[in-house]
C-alpha cells in the first residue's frame, strides 16, 4: 500500500498531469499492454491459477479491453490491489482501469474521480457465519464481533444496518483479504461480512465449505463494475463498450465457438457486431473487428460467467440477460 | 520556500485536474463505520471523521504509553540479569536479546496474534483461571469495580500521597546530609502513596462491588476486556524493545569505569546500593539519549497494528482516506500526528537528559 500511496502522492507532487497530456488509450497504445488492477485473489473474479495465469470474470474484462486495443486478449498486466490500494492506483495512474468487484457509488463516482463504465455483476452484500452458532437471520446477530475489510462499502453498510436495527456488534477490520479470513476461521469473530459473491467464493475455496452458512438477508445493492478516470472520455466508451460487446454477444447468441461460423451470416446485426460492416470501432478509436476480437479470445458474458463463477456454485440470479428474466441490459450497438 | 509553495500548487492542479476532491472539509461529515475498541472514549457511527480520527490517535497514545513503561521495565531487568554473575541467568538474557531483535517485529506481531486467536478457545468454552476472569479468543475479560464516588477520592488521596512521599525523601535526603543519619525514604514514601488510598477506601466503607463479565449471546458483556489485537500489538512491541533497550541498559552500566564500582566496594556499600546510589547515576548518562530513539520507535511501530487489525491511528486514517478518496490529506494527518507525538517524547527526553547529565562540565 506505502507504495501505490508513495506513487499518487509523488505524481500528486510532481506530476505535470502526464496522463493528461495524451489520453489513455494512446499512453496504453504506445506501451502496448493495458495495466488492470485486479482484486488480489477472490476466486471467479479474479485470481491466479496453478500455472500464474489470471482467471476471473474480472479478468475476463480487462482481456476483453486489450482485445478490443490491441486485437489480442493477451496483453494485459494485472496489478493486484486490495480495498485499501485500488483507489490511489486508479487515481494515480498506476492503472489504466480498474476491474476489481467495486461497487459503484455516487462518493467514488463524483469526489474520489471515476467514472463506473456499467455493472458486470449484480451483488449484494451478506452475512456468513459457523453453522455450530445455529443463527438462522441476521436479525440475531446483536451482540456479535464481525470481521470486515477496511475502505469498503461492506463497512458502511454494516454499521448503518445494525443501527438500523438497533442492535451492536464489534467490527475486526483488517485490510488483507487472507488476515481477516484468518481471524474468521479461527473463531475471533463470529460473523464474516462482505458481498455475497465473496462469501460464496471464499466458502467455496475451503475444504469443508458445509461448515458455514450463508445467511438469507442480503442488506444491500453492490453493483460490481469497471473503472476508469474522470475526464477522458475516449478511454471510457472503449472500456464500457468492451462490456457492453460481451453482454449484447450473449443476447445475440454470438459465442467464442460460432462467432466464425456466424460471421458468414445474412444477419445485419451480426454483420454488424463483427465489423464487416459500418465502423463503430473507428468510431471508437480502435480496430473495426473489436467486438469480433472480444468474443473471439475471450467468450460472451455468458461464456465468462459458465466459466468462472458457475463451477464454485453461483447462481445467474439477477445476472442474467433482460430477456430471460434478469437485469443485464446492454444499450444496442448501432 | 519557492519549492514548498511549487509542490503545493502543482499538487493542487493535478488534483483538480483530475477533478479528486481535495481540503479538510471531509472531517466534519459523518464518518459512519464502527471502530473495535475506543480507548474509553464515546464514539458511534453517527459521528465525524473528526472524532474518529482522535479515536485512532487515543488508541495510538494509549499503546505507545503502556509499551514505553512496560518495555522499560523489562528491558532494565534484562539488561542487568545480563550482566549477573549467575551464569545461567547471563546466558537466558543473552539468548533473549539475540533471538528476539533478530526476528523482525512483523513476523512476531503475527506470531502473539495467530496464538491468541487460534489457541485459546471460544467465548462460550472460555478459561476461567481465576473466578471473574475469563481467557478466550476474544481476549481476556476481568471484573471491573462498579462506579462509586469513592473512586475520585482515592485518586485525590494517591497525588496527596505523591506529594507528601516527595517532600518526606526531600526532608530524609537533608537530614542525612546534615547528621549521616538514613532514614527509609523508599518504603516510607511507597507506604505514604498507598496508604492513604487505602485509608480513603476503607474509611468509605470499603465498597467493592464488582461489574462482572457475564457470558450472554455472541460473547460477555459488562466488566474490562483486553482485545487479542491489543495484547498481540502490546506483547509484541514490549518484548521486541526490550531486547533492545536491555542492550542499552547493559552498554550503559559497563560505560563506568570499573573503579567506581570498586570505589563503591572499597567504601563498604553493599551491591544493590551501591548499584543504585554510584553505577546507575552516572550509566543514566549514556543510557538516556539512545533510550529517547528506543522510545520512538515503540511509537512509530506501533502503526504496524494495522496488519492485525487494532484501530490505531494508522488503521482509521486509512479507512478514512478510503472512504473519501482523499488520500494526501489523510497521510498529512497521519505524518503530523506522529511528528507531534515524536516531538514531545523527544522534548520529555532531552529535559530528562539535561537533569541527569553532567552539569557544569567544560570540555
Amino acid at each position: 500500500m506505502k507504495r501505490v500511496l508513495g506513487l499518487t502522492i509523488g505524481v500528486a507532487l510532481f506530476g505535470a498531469g502526464a496522463v493528461h497530456a495524451q489520453g489513455t488509450l494512446e499512453a496504453v497504445q504506445k506501451k502496448g499492454f493495458v495495466q488492470c488492477g485486479v482484486n488480489v485473489g477472490l476466486a471467479g473474479f479474479s485470481q491466479p491459477d496453478s500455472r500464474g495465469a489470471w482467471k476471473g470474470l474480472d479478468v475476463d474484462m480487462c482481456r476483453a479491453i486489450a482485445a478490443a486495443v490491441f486485437g489480442d486478449a493477451t496483453k494485459v498486466r494485472y496489478t493486484p490491489t486490495t480495498a485499501v490500494q485500488r483507489f490511489p492506483a486508479l487515481q494515480s495512474g498506476e492503472v489504466d482501469v480498474l476491474a476489481r468487484n467495486t461497487t459503484w457509488t455516487v462518493t467514488r463516482d463524483s469526489s474520489l474521480g471515476f467514472n463506473f463504465v456499467g455493472v458486470n455483476y449484480y451483488d449484494g452484500q451478506g452475512f456468513m457465519v459457523p453453522k455450530k452458532l445455529n443463527i438462522k437471520s441476521a436479525k440475531q446477530l446483536n451482540g456479535a464481533t464481525v470481521c470486515v475489510q477496511p475502505g469498503t462499502t461492506t463497512e458502511l453498510n454494516l454499521s448503518d444496518y445494525f443501527r438500523a436495527n438497533r442492535m451492536t456488534f464489534k467490527p475486526v477490520v483488517i485490510g488483507k483479504l487472507e488476515e481477516v479470513l484468518n481471524a474468521y476461521y479461527a473463531g475471533r469473530c463470529d460473523v464474516f461480512t462482505t458481498d455475497v459473491s465473496g462469501l460464496v467464493s471464499t466458502r467455496g475455496s475451503r475444504p469443508n465449505p458445509a461448515d458455514h452458512v450463508i445467511l438469507p438477508e442480503v442488506i444491500s445493492k453492490e453493483p460490481l463494475g469497471p473503472a476508469v478516470r474522470h475526464g477522458d472520455d475516449r478511454w471510457f466508451d472503449i472500456v464500457k463498450w468492451s462490456l457492453y460487446a460481451m453482454i449484447e454477444a450473449e443476447e445475440m447468441g454470438l459465442t467464442s465457438k460460432n462467432i466464425d461460423q456466424q460471421a458468414a451470416s445474412k444477419d445485419p446485426a451480426v454483420q454488424r457486431f463483427i465489423g464487416a460492416t459500418g465502423d463503430f470501432g473507428k468510431m471508437l478509436g480502435v480496430d473495426n473487428k473489436w467486438s469480433f476480437n472480444i468474443i473471439k479470445q475471450v467468450g460472451n458474458y455468458g461464456e465468462s460467467f459458465e466459466a468462472n463463477l458457475t463451477p464454485l456454485g453461483f447462481e445467474r440470479g439477477i445476472n442474467q440477460l433482460w430477456t430471460k428474466g434478469g437485469i443485464l441490459y446492454a444499450p444496442p450497438l448501432r | 520556500m519557492f519549492v514548498g509553495w511549487y509542490f503545493v500548487s502543482n499538487t493542487l492542479r493535478n488534483l483538480d485536474e483530475r477533478k479528486i476532491a481535495t481540503g479538510f472539509a471531509f472531517l466534519t461529515r459523518e464518518a459512519g463505520f464502527e471502530i473495535g475498541e475506543t480507548s474509553a472514549l464515546a464514539y458511534s457511527a453517527a459521528d465525524t471523521y473528526l472524532r474518529a480520527l482522535g479515536i485512532g490517535i487515543a488508541n495510538t497514545f494509549r499503546i505507545a504509553v503502556i509499551g514505553v513503561v512496560l518495555a522499560t521495565l523489562l528491558g532494565t531487568l534484562l539488561g542487568l540479569a545480563r550482566l549477573s554473575h549467575n551464569w545461567l541467568v547471563a546466558r537466558l538474557a543473552a539468548l533473549y536479546v539475540e533471538v528476539i531483535r533478530n526476528v523482525p517485529l512483523l513476523v512476531q506481531l503475527f506470531f502473539w496474534y495467530t496464538i491468541i486467536s487460534e489457541n485459546l478457545p471460544g467465548p462460550r468454552d472460555a478459561l476461567s483461571p481465576l473466578p471473574g476472569v475469563f481467557l478466550s479468543n476474544r481476549g481476556i475479560k476481568f471484573p471491573l469495580p462498579q462506579d462509586h464516588p469513592v473512586h475520585l477520592w482515592m485518586v485525590a488521596a494517591l497525588l496527596a500521597g505523591a506529594v507528601l512521599a516527595w517532600l518526606l525523601a526531600r526532608w530524609a535526603a537533608r537530614r542525612q546530609a546534615a547528621t549521616g543519619q538514613q532514614f527509609p525514604s523508599f518504603w516510607a514514601g511507597l507506604g505514604v502513596v498507598l496508604g492513604l488510598p487505602l485509608l480513603v477506601f476503607l474509611g468509605a466503607g470499603a465498597p467493592h462491588e464488582l461489574e462482572q463479565p457475564v457470558l450472554s449471546g455472541f460473547n460477555f458483556t459488562g466488566g474490562a476486556t483486553l482485545t487479542p489485537e491489543f495484547a498481540a500489538l502490546l506483547f509484541g512491541l514490549v518484548i521486541y524493545t526490550a531486547a533492545f533497550i536491555a542492550e542499552i541498559v547493559r552498554a550503559g552500566v559497563l560505560a563506568v569505569d570499573r573503579g567506581q564500582s570498586e570505589a563503591a566496594h572499597a567504601l563498604g556499600l553493599p551491591r544493590r546500593r551501591a548499584m543504585r546510589l554510584v553505577i546507575l547515576p552516572q550509566a543514566l548518562r549514556v543510557i538516556v539519549p539512545p533510550m529517547t530513539s528506543q522510545y520512538l520507535n515503540i511509537t512509530k511501530n506501533s502503526s504496524l497494528a494495522v496488519a492485525i487489525g487494532y484501530p490505531d491511528l494508522v488503521s482509521i486514517a486509512n479507512t478514512t482516506l478510503n472512504q473519501t478518496g482523499q488520500a494526501i490529506e489523510g497521510i498529512l494527518i497521519i505524518m503530523l500526528v506522529y511528528l507531534t507525538l515524536s516531538l514531545s517524547i523527544s522534548a520529555f527526553m532531552n529535559w530528562y537528559n539535561r537533569r541527569v547529565a553532567l552539569t557544569g562540565a567544560r570540555a
